[in-house]
C-alpha cells in the first residue's frame, strides 16, 4: 500500500545517548504536499525532523535506527553518502542563520558551489531564480554584494529559505521558521510555503496551531517522543481521534 | 540614627574603592606612557647624533661609537614572520582538530596541554633549543636543505645549527600556544548552528570547517596571529641563546642573526660609553613602539570577530 508514497519513516527511533527522544515513529509524507508537525516542547519535533535529512547523528552521542525512504531507497543503508543525500532534502532552521562572512549572492550560491558548480552564469541564475521563489529577488536585487546579515530578520530567514531551495532539493524540513519572525514576514513565509509546495515537499515544524491549520495539508501530533496522530489537517484540528491531540489543540495541556 | 551612620560610612568605603580603583586604572596606561617618555629621553644622545640614519645604518660598532639598528630590526622582522609562517598553519590546525575533530575527552586534556606550553619559561625553550633543535638542523635539515635548495641566496652557506632558523623554529614553538589557543576560542565562539547549516547545505566535515569556521572566524585568526608576531617579537632569551649573535644582514636563514631584543640582553650588561647605552634605550624604544602598535593591531581584530558581531 505504502510502496508508492514519495518520502517515509519505518519504526524510526533517536537517542541522544541514553535518551529515547524519538520513539518507533511511522509516517509517510505524499509528494508536493506541506506536512505540519506540532505537539508540546521537548517531544522530540526537531530531532524527528533531523533525522530526516540525516543531520541528528552529527550531534555527538546521538544515534537513529529505523528505516526513512526517499522514493524506496533508505537514505540509513551504507551506501547513501549524507552529504549528497542533504542536498536533496534541504533544511531550514528556528533562527535565521545567513554565513556573516557570505554577501547575499555568496549565501545562496553556496550550496551549489559545494556541488562542484562554478560556471558563473550557471550560478547567477539559480542565485536568481531561488530568490524568486524565496520572495525576496525584489528586495535585494540591488544589494547582492551586501553581507547577508545586514538584511532584517525576516529577509534573512528568506534568504536562508532561498539558500535552501538553490540545490533544488526534493524535500525542505523547516523547523520552527517563523518563531523568531514579526506577523508580516511571518504571513510573507507562510505564503511562500503555499506556493514552494509545487515545486517541493515540505515539513514545517511549528508551535502555532493557526500557522499548521493555515498551510499544511497533513498534520502530525507527537507527545514525549511518540507520533500520537497524523492525518488530514482539516480533521485533526476540527475531528481528533485522540482526546491528547483533542487536549492539546484546544489548549488544555502542553 | 544609627543607620544613617552606617550608610554615610557605607558611600564613603563605596568613594573610597572608587577612587582606589579609578586611580590604579589611570595608572597603567600612565605607566606606558612614562616608559615611552623615559626610553625617548635617554636615547636623546643617539637621536640627536645619528637621527634616522640609526634606522637605516648596518654598523653596529660600541668601539668605533658608530651605532645601526637597521641588523637588529632586519633579524627581529625575519626571525619573527619566520616563526609566524611556520606556527600559523600548525596553530589553526590544532585549533580546528580541538574544536571540531576531537571527542570532549580528547580535546579538554590536548587543550590544556597546548596552554600549558604557553607556561614553560623562555629559557627552558632556549636549553632545549642548544641541545635538541640546534644539532638536529645542523646534522640533518640543514644540509638536506642546502642539497635540494642550496642555490636559492636563502638557504646558502655551512650548516651552524645556531642562527636565524633556529631563532625563528623556536620562536614557532613558543607562540604556538598564544595562536592556537586563541583561534580555538573564536571557533568555539562560533554557534553550532553556523556548522549545521553547512552540513544541511551538503557540506564534507572539511567544507564545513571552511565555510562555517574559518571563513567566519577570518579576522579572529588574524588577530591571534597578529598577537602570536607581538610575542615573537619581544621574545628575548630563547632567540638569544639561538640566534647566533652577529649583528649582520645575510640573506640566509642559515647564517647568525640578531634582534633588537638579544641585543639589548647580550650588551646592555658591559655597555660602557655613554653613546653605546644611548644606543641600546633606543633600541629598546624601537621595539617597544613596534610591539606596541602590533599588539593593538591585534586586539582591535580579536575583539571585532568575538565581541563585535552580534551573538547569533
Ligand atoms: N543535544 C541534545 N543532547 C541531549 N538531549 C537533547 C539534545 N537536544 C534535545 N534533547 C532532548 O531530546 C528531547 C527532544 O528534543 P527536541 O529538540 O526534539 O524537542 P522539540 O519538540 O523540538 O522541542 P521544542 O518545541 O522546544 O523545539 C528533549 O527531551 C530534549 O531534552
Ligand atoms: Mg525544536
Amino acid at each position: 500500500m505504502e510502496i508508492s508514497s514519495f518520502f517515509s519513516t519505518r519504526d524510526l527511533n533517536a537517542w541522544f545517548g541514553k535518551t529515547l527522544a524519538v520513539r518507533a515513529v511511522n509516517m509517510s509524507f505524499a509528494e508536493n504536499t506541506v506536512s505540519a508537525i506540532i505537539g508540546p516542547s521537548g517531544c522530540g519535533k526537531s530531532t524527528f525532523l533531523r533525522c530526516l535529512n540525516r543531520l541528528h547523528e552529527e550531534v555527538p552521542g546521538a544515534r537513529v535506527n529505523g528505516t526513512v525512504l526517499l522514493e524506496n531507497k533508505n537514505i540509513y543503508s551504507k551506501d547513501v553518502d549524507p552529504v549528497e543525500l542533504r542536498r536533496q532534502i534541504g533544511m531550514v532552521f528556528q533562527k535565521p542563520n545567513p554565513f556573516p562572512a557570505f554577501s547575499v549572492f555568496d549565501n545562496v550560491a553556496v550550496g551549489l558551489k559545494l556541488a562542484g558548480i562554478r560556471k558563473s552564469t550557471i550560478l547567477k541564475d539559480a542565485v536568481e531564480r531561488s530568490l524568486r521563489m524565496a520572495a525576496l529577488w525584489d528586495e535585494v536585487k540591488d544589494k547582492l554584494n551586501d553581507a547577508g546579515t545586514s538584511l532584517s530578520g525576516g529577509q534573512q530567514q528568506r534568504l536562508c529559505i532561498a539558500r535552501a531551495l538553490a540545490v533544488e532539493p526534493r524535500v525542505l524540513l523547516m523547523d520552527e521558521p517563523t518563531s523568531a519572525l514579526d506577523p508580516i514576514s511571518t504571513a510573507k513565509i507562510e505564503e511562500l510555503v503555499s506556493e514552494l509546495k509545487k515545486a517541493v515537499t515540505i515539513i514545517i515544524v511549528t508551535h502555532n496551531m493557526q500557522q499548521a491549520a493555515r498551510i499544511s495539508d497533513q498534520t502530525a501530533f507527537f507527545l514525549l517522543g511518540d507520533l500520537i496522530e497524523y492525518g488530514a489537517t482539516s480533521q485533526l484540528f476540527t475531528a481528533p481521534k485522540d482526546n491528547r491531540t483533542e487536549r492539546y489543540i484546544t489548549g488544555r495541556f502542553g | 540614627m544609627i543607620r544613617s551612620k552606617s550608610h554615610k560610612d557605607i558611600h564613603f568605603a563605596d568613594r573610597f574603592f572608587a577612587g582606589t580603583l579609578q586611580a590604579i586604572a589611570w595608572g597603567v596606561p600612565l605607566l606606558l606612557v612614562f616608559i615611552a617618555i623615559f626610553l625617548t629621553w635617554k636615547s636623546l644622545p643617539t637621536i640627536r647624533l645619528f637621527g634616522f640614519s640609526f634606522l637605516t645604518s648596518q654598523t653596529w660598532d660600541p668601539v668605533q661609537d658608530q651605532f645601526g639598528a637597521l641588523p637588529v630590526v632586519y633579524g627581529t622582522l625575519v626571525s619573527s614572520f619566520l616563526a609566524v609562517l611556520l606556527a600559523a598553519p600548525i596553530s589553526i590546525g590544532v585549533a580546528l582538530f580541538l574544536t571540531e575533530l576531537a571527542p570532549s575527552w580528547l580535546a579538554r586534556p590536548v587543550g590544556f596541554l597546548v596552554e600549558m606550553l604557553a607556561a614553560i619559561p623562555s629559557v627552558v625553550y632556549g636549553l632545549w633549543g642548544i641541545f635538541v633543535l640546534a644539532p638536529l638542523l645542523r646534522t640533518t635539515v640543514q644540509p638536506a636543505l642546502a642539497k635540494s635548495l642550496g642555490h636559492f641566496p636563502l638557504f646558502e652557506g655551512p650548516p651552524l645549527g645556531v642562527g636565524m632558523m633556529a631563532a625563528g623554529v623556536i620562536l614557532a614553538i613558543m607562540i604556538i600556544p598564544t595562536i592556537a589557543t586563541l583561534s580555538r576560542e573564536v571557533f568555539l565562539a562560533i554557534p553550532a548552528i553556523q556548522r549545521e547549516n553547512a552540513l544541511a547545505l551538503g557540506a564534507t566535515r572539511w567544507e564545513m570547517m571552511q565555510i562555517a569556521v574559518l571563513k567566519t572566524a577570518r579576522s579572529g585568526i588574524l588577530g591571534a596571529i597578529i598577537l602570536g608576531l607581538g610575542r615573537a617579537l619581544g621574545e628575548t632569551m630563547a632567540v638569544t641563546m639561538l640566534i647566533g649573535n652577529r649583528a649582520e644582514i645575510s640573506a640566509s636563514l642559515l647564517a647568525p642573526g640578531q634582534t633588537m631584543s638579544s641585543l639589548l640582553a647580550n650588551e646592555y650588561a658591559e655597555a660602557s660609553g655613554e653613546l653605546h647605552l644611548s644606543a641600546l634605550l633606543e633600541v629598546g624604544l624601537l621595539l617597544f613602539l613596534v610591539t606596541f602598535i602590533i599588539n593593538a593591531l591585534a586586539r582591535l581584530f580579536v575583539w571585532r570577530s568575538t565581541l563585535g558581531k552580534s551573538p547569533r
